[in-house]
């Protein structure tokens, strides 16, 4: 018996730790129009992640930088990404962004939106 | 007593519900994931374990009409020694049952694979390795086939997402395709039978083994890459994290009296791949009538190591604790 509660233990350990950090959702959501430009862009990721080293940019379609520079984790909740921005123009913009969870496993993604 | 297995059981129960919270961590080049595959070799090197894949399906057996059914459980444990250097064991047992006759069991020669990762680019989710089996002969059992001889299979990998298509292609980005290209090389070229009939006449039968390419590749849809890459189409879990696939296991001799001819299955499956395990689930069609007429399954369960712990299963002789594979 205590050879499977030690097996058991052992095997949950690492559950109390997290992984690597994975999108969850996001606003605007991954490849969709929007109407108005939106004040931010929020990404909503699968566990808490590690404001040093987390960040988060909005480029158009010649590729400039044009998100307020001000990417932050949210402080009361530790799984939201965000980035302000100013009023953008109707056009395509892509969302680059790099993670580290708690525990050091870094991601990293991109995804595209588009202002009507 | 019966308090403590209720706890035990208790405590097994939330080990797998917690085990299986969605997330990911294996096979990563750039921001694909790239799962194991059930019926072909992947291209990344790590730490993971496999364990079982069973694998169900009826076989034409030797020219004399007697079909047999043949289990396989397989288990597959693997290593990196360095961040592009890894080598993996596998195991299996196999059950054969024929229409007419005695079911036979036993293992089958164990099989070791040394692989490198030469080729990475993460921005072209593209990954190529190269590596060699070793099946070592006369370490199964001859009752279900294993050969007294080795086997020595040079390998070619490969891995490729196509998230670097242009965006009015981006239905096309979730997919990636894997392929292996091996050549297999018998270290005894002929077997030589013996047998002694009533009238003493001796009759001496030499066969040969073939040499055989081994190739397949797999054509995979990531429905996470598509919801959090490309298009956020509201799948749900556990969809969001779901691969459909369908894997080409081919195998071709190129001399003895097979030469040229092509067997094989073609495996459409799906794959979910959580925190620290993927379930995959194949259907297996024979891709002829020398290879088989009926359809089979094969299953499998796979645990990513070096997420479950990373301290103890990424650690390497020359390059202390890799850590979780990174993109």
């Amino acid at each position: 018996m205590n050879r499977l509660l030690a097996v058991a233990a052992l095997l949950l350990a690492p559950s109390w730790a997290a992984a690597h950090a994975f999108p969850d959702h996001s606003e605007p959501r991954v490849g969709h129009t929007v109407d108005a430009s939106p004040p931010a862009v929020r990404i909503w990721f699968d566990g808490r992640i590690e404001p040093v080293f987390s960040k988060v940019r909005v480029e158009d379609a010649d590729k400039r930088q044009v998100d307020k520079g001000d990417s932050r984790v949210d402080p009361t909740d530790g799984t939201l990404l965000e980035v302000g921005l100013p009023a953008l123009p109707p056009g395509r913009y892509r969302v680059i962004w790099s993670v580290v969870a708690r525990d050091g496993h870094r991601t990293e993604g991109d995804f595209p939106f588009r202002v009507k | 007593m019966r308090g403590k297995t209720l706890f035990a059981c208790a405590l097994i129960v939330a080990t797998v519900l917690t085990t299986l919270q969605p997330a990911e961590a294996h096979g990563l080049i750039g921001k694909r994931f790239l799962p194991a595959t059930l019926a072909i070799d992947d291209p990344f090197v790590a730490d993971e374990l496999s364990l079982p894949t069973v694998s169900s399906i009826k076989m034409p057996g030797s020219g004399d009409g007697n079909r047999v059914w043949e289990t396989d459980v397989s288990a597959e444990f693997s290593k990196r020694l360095s961040p592009d250097l890894g080598f993996s064991l596998l195991g299996t047992w196999k059950a054969l049952d024929p229409d007419q006759g005695p079911s036979m069991t036993g293992f089958d020669n164990l099989e070791v694979t040394l692989k490198y990762q030469f080729f990475k680019s993460p921005e072209h989710e593209t990954l190529v390795s190269a590596g060699v089996a070793w099946e070592v002969g006369g370490t199964g059992s001859k009752k279900v086939g294993s050969d007294s001889f080795d086997r020595v299979t040079p390998t070619l990998f490969f891995g490729k997402g196509f998230g670097d298509l242009p965006d009015s292609l981006e239905w096309f980005k979730p997919i990636a395709v894997t392929g292996v290209f091996g050549y297999s090389l018998p270290t005894r070229v002929r077997n030589q039978t013996i047998s002694i009939a009533d009238d003493g006449s001796v009759d001496i039968a030499r066969d040969l083994n073939p040499e055989i390419v081994r190739w397949g590749f797999s054509l995979q849809y990531s429905l996470q890459y598509l919801q959090s890459f490309v298009r956020d189409v509201g799948l749900p879990a556990p969809l969001n994290r779901m691969i459909p696939i369908v894997e080409f296991a081919m195998q071709t001799p190129t001399n003895g009296p097979q030469a040229g001819h092509t067997t094989g299955t073609i495996n459409p499956g799906i794959i979910w791949f959580g925190r620290y395990v993927q379930v995959g689930i194949d259907a297996q069609f024979p891709v002829n009538g020398a290879t088989g007429k009926n359809v089979g399954v094969l299953g499998q369960l796979h645990f990513y190591l070096d997420d479950i712990l990373p301290q103890v299963f990424t650690w390497t002789p020359f390059h202390g604790v890799l850590g979780p594979t990174q993109p």
